[in-house]
């Protein structure tokens, strides 16, 4: 038995918590200023792909990094437009676009690489540190740039919700809308920003997801962006609430990983379902205490 | 002659104008694979429309549309969102194909087929009504954990099938009963040889009309309508909501379960892991498009049946991929016209005291 087993267990634990605190960001972002934000999952799978794709076309990591997240924020603001311009309701237009993704990702995938499960293995950004055992596994995590860059961005995530003008507009573009558009604030610019955020934030997830991986698999980001807006409501859509949430997600597959490898009597089937039954707990039994943004969901009809 | 009320001509004009919207974005896909849109479409509908083969395939394929449509369609009037069809058809068909296997040979054959029929319906009713409900008792959004239900149901039925139930060597179950099993078309009319149409067809039907019936021209259908159409109104007026969120859901589970009548029973005689293959997913585009009412769930499922039929034909050319593409933007698309064109309508019309 490895003395470290606790150190490699948490570095494992953060490695998978990433893309869901990431995702859960964004959707903080989106259901902050108003607009539910099913289109997580989409948003995850679509910049999977497009990193994937970029590093391939590019055979540059970071120019991979930029497609993915594009990829992601484009899927944004198609939720934008659909809830924004065309005043559709934001969770039937989320469905519709995470459908959207899933569809549009196998058909790319398909065409590019004439395969209906994975890509070919491409270039992702590697960690600057590592070496053998324990301390090299730490090393590799604290050293990874993008492991950085999330976490700059969950830290600047706090700072622009609670003191920046922007997140003061954005808050009250999620509680009151018409309060705000009285004091002069245009609520579709500022809601705008809010779901653009959300697909930079869920995108950088989702490329963090096939960036491990140097591949994209068919429906990679398996259910995540779900799972991350359950972490946010767990979270009570603070930011730094919804990043410790999903340590808890990030835990619980970590465990259902590691049993899996160690070959348990429990069967692997009822180990995956670990993740998905911890969510349903989760929503049913947090929501009624966590009172979500007054405006979420609620379609603005001002100007 | 009366016009039509605005309401009414946006109902019509909407669907028309997102058919045409997808049908453009439709034909720059096919270019974009490098093929003739003219002769695609041509191939497509040659090989579905233009064969007695291929109607029945359409037909076939409709089916499952139909039930997961009106699935999703049911819960949408009272205003819930059942995006878990897909978890519900697949353990609603893998009830019906363990009571249809279990039964001893030699059932008589309406206790075969009604005992089967109805551990789908049950089972699919009761997936169905889990996310109603939670939402009715603790108020969380039934679109996660109907999410997160097919996600389960996938791996519980991997699980029951893989470890139990798997004949040796394969990944289905045993075949279920000779009476259980649902009569072709092609054994009445030599036609439709080869298509796996089966009298499930006329079920799903019967189904939509039985909605039709229950949703309006029955005290519940109206209750179920009024709180989709106003929740607080429809409260003061004595209407439970957590009653009608759990039995809106479990009646659109009810319809999901039902789809192993047409896969299992009339078709492969046994449950296969992974027989799904989206039918839940496109069940949202089917009931959207067909505006959540029975008729409309019908004809829209029948565009979707050829859609899916369609590309199987054209695979060669075009990725058959491409018709999830088209649901998705279905969606997108009825939903941005239907206000779109209302507000142009009311745009375009006289307003009241305009002379």
């Amino acid at each position: 038995m490895n003395a470290f087993l606790p150190v490699v267990f948490a570095v494992q634990v953060v490695r998978i918590s990433l893309p869901y605190a990431l995702a859960a960001l964004g959707g903080t972002f989106s259901e902050r200023g108003g607009v539910v934000n099913i289109a997580l999952e989409g948003i995850m799978l679509s910049a999977a792909f497009g990193f994937v794709f970029g590093s391939f076309v590019t055979g540059n990591a970071w120019a991979g990094v930029g497609a993915g997240v594009l990829a992601g924020m484009l899927l944004a603001s198609l939720l934008a437009l659909m809830t924004l311009r065309f005043r559709a309701d934001a969770i039937v237009a989320g469905v519709a676009l995470n459908l959207l993704a899933m569809g549009g990702t196998r058909f790319l995938l398909k065409r590019t690489w004439d395969s209906s499960s994975n890509s070919s293995r491409v270039m992702a950004p590697e960690a600057w540190g590592g070496g053998e055992g324990t301390w090299g596994a730490v090393a590799s995590l604290v050293t990874h740039p993008l492991v950085l860059l999330s976490l700059a961005l969950i830290a600047a995530s706090h700072l622009v919700l609670y003191h920046t003008r922007f997140g003061l507009r954005l808050r009250a573009c999620g509680e009151h809308p018409e309060a705000a558009a009285t004091m002069g604030v245009s609520v579709r610019r500022v809601r705008l920003g809010g779901v653009l955020l959300a697909g930079l934030f869920a995108g950088l997830g989702g490329v963090w997801l096939a960036a491990s991986q140097h591949q994209f698999t068919d429906n990679m980001s398996g259910g995540r962006g779900y799972i991350a807006l359950a972490a946010m409501i767990f979270g009570r859509w603070n930011p730094l609430g919804a990043a410790a949430a999903c340590l808890l997600f990030g835990a619980a597959e970590a465990v259902q990983i590691h049993l899996q490898g160690q070959g348990t009597v429990i069967p692997t089937q009822l180990l995956q379902m670990m993740p998905y039954v911890l969510t349903l707990i989760t929503v049913a039994g947090f929501r009624g205490r966590a009172k979500p943004p007054a405006a979420s969901g609620r379609t603005y009809e001002g100007p | 002659m009366r016009t039509p009320s605005l309401e009414a001509r946006a109902a019509v004009l909407s669907p028309v104008v997102a058919l045409l919207v997808v049908f453009a974005v439709g034909n720059v896909l096919v270019l974009a694979c490098g093929q003739s849109p003219l002769s695609v479409f041509g191939a497509l509908l040659d090989g579905t429309w233009g064969n007695p083969y291929g109607v029945g395939q359409v037909l076939f394929k409709t089916t499952p549309l139909v039930l997961t449509g009106l699935a999703v369609a049911i819960p949408f009037r009272a205003g819930f969102f059942n995006i878990g069809a897909e978890g519900q058809a697949v353990l609603g068909a893998l009830a019906t194909a363990i009571v249809g296997a279990f039964l001893p040979p030699g059932t008589p054959w309406i206790v075969a087929v009604g005992g089967s029929v109805g551990a789908g319906l049950v089972v699919g009713a009761a997936w169905g009504g889990i996310p109603g409900l939670l939402r009715a008792r603790t108020g969380a959004h039934e679109v996660i954990t109907s999410i997160m239900l097919n996600f389960i149901a996938f791996a519980l039925a991997n699980w029951l099938v893989a470890t139990w139930l798997a004949m040796p060597e394969t990944l289905h179950t045993a075949p279920v009963v000779q009476t259980a099993r649902l009569a072709r078309f092609s054994s009445f009319w030599d036609v439709f040889e080869g298509s796996a149409l089966n009298v499930s067809f006329l079920l799903a039907l019967a189904v939509a009309g039985a909605t039709s019936w229950l949703l309006f021209r029955t005290p519940l259908g109206f209750r179920l309508r009024a709180v989709g159409a106003n929740p607080r109104a429809a409260e003061y007026g004595g209407v439970s909501l957590p009653h009608m969120a759990t039995l809106s859901m479990a009646l659109g589970g009810a319809c999901a379960g039902l789809v192993g009548t047409n896969f299992v029973l009339g078709y492969k005689t046994y449950y296969e892991d992974g027989f799904s293959g989206g039918i839940g997913f496109m069940g949202i585009a089917v009931a959207l498009l067909g505006r959540n009412r029975p008729l409309g769930v019908v004809g829209a499922a029948l565009l979707f049946g050829t859609l899916s039929q369609g590309t199987l034909v054209i695979n060669a050319l075009v990725p058959k991929e491409i018709v999830e593409v088209l649901q998705a933007l279905v969606i997108l698309a009825v939903l941005a016209s239907s206000s779109e064109v209302r507000a142009r309508l009311s745009r375009d019309a006289p307003r009241k005291g305009d002379a």
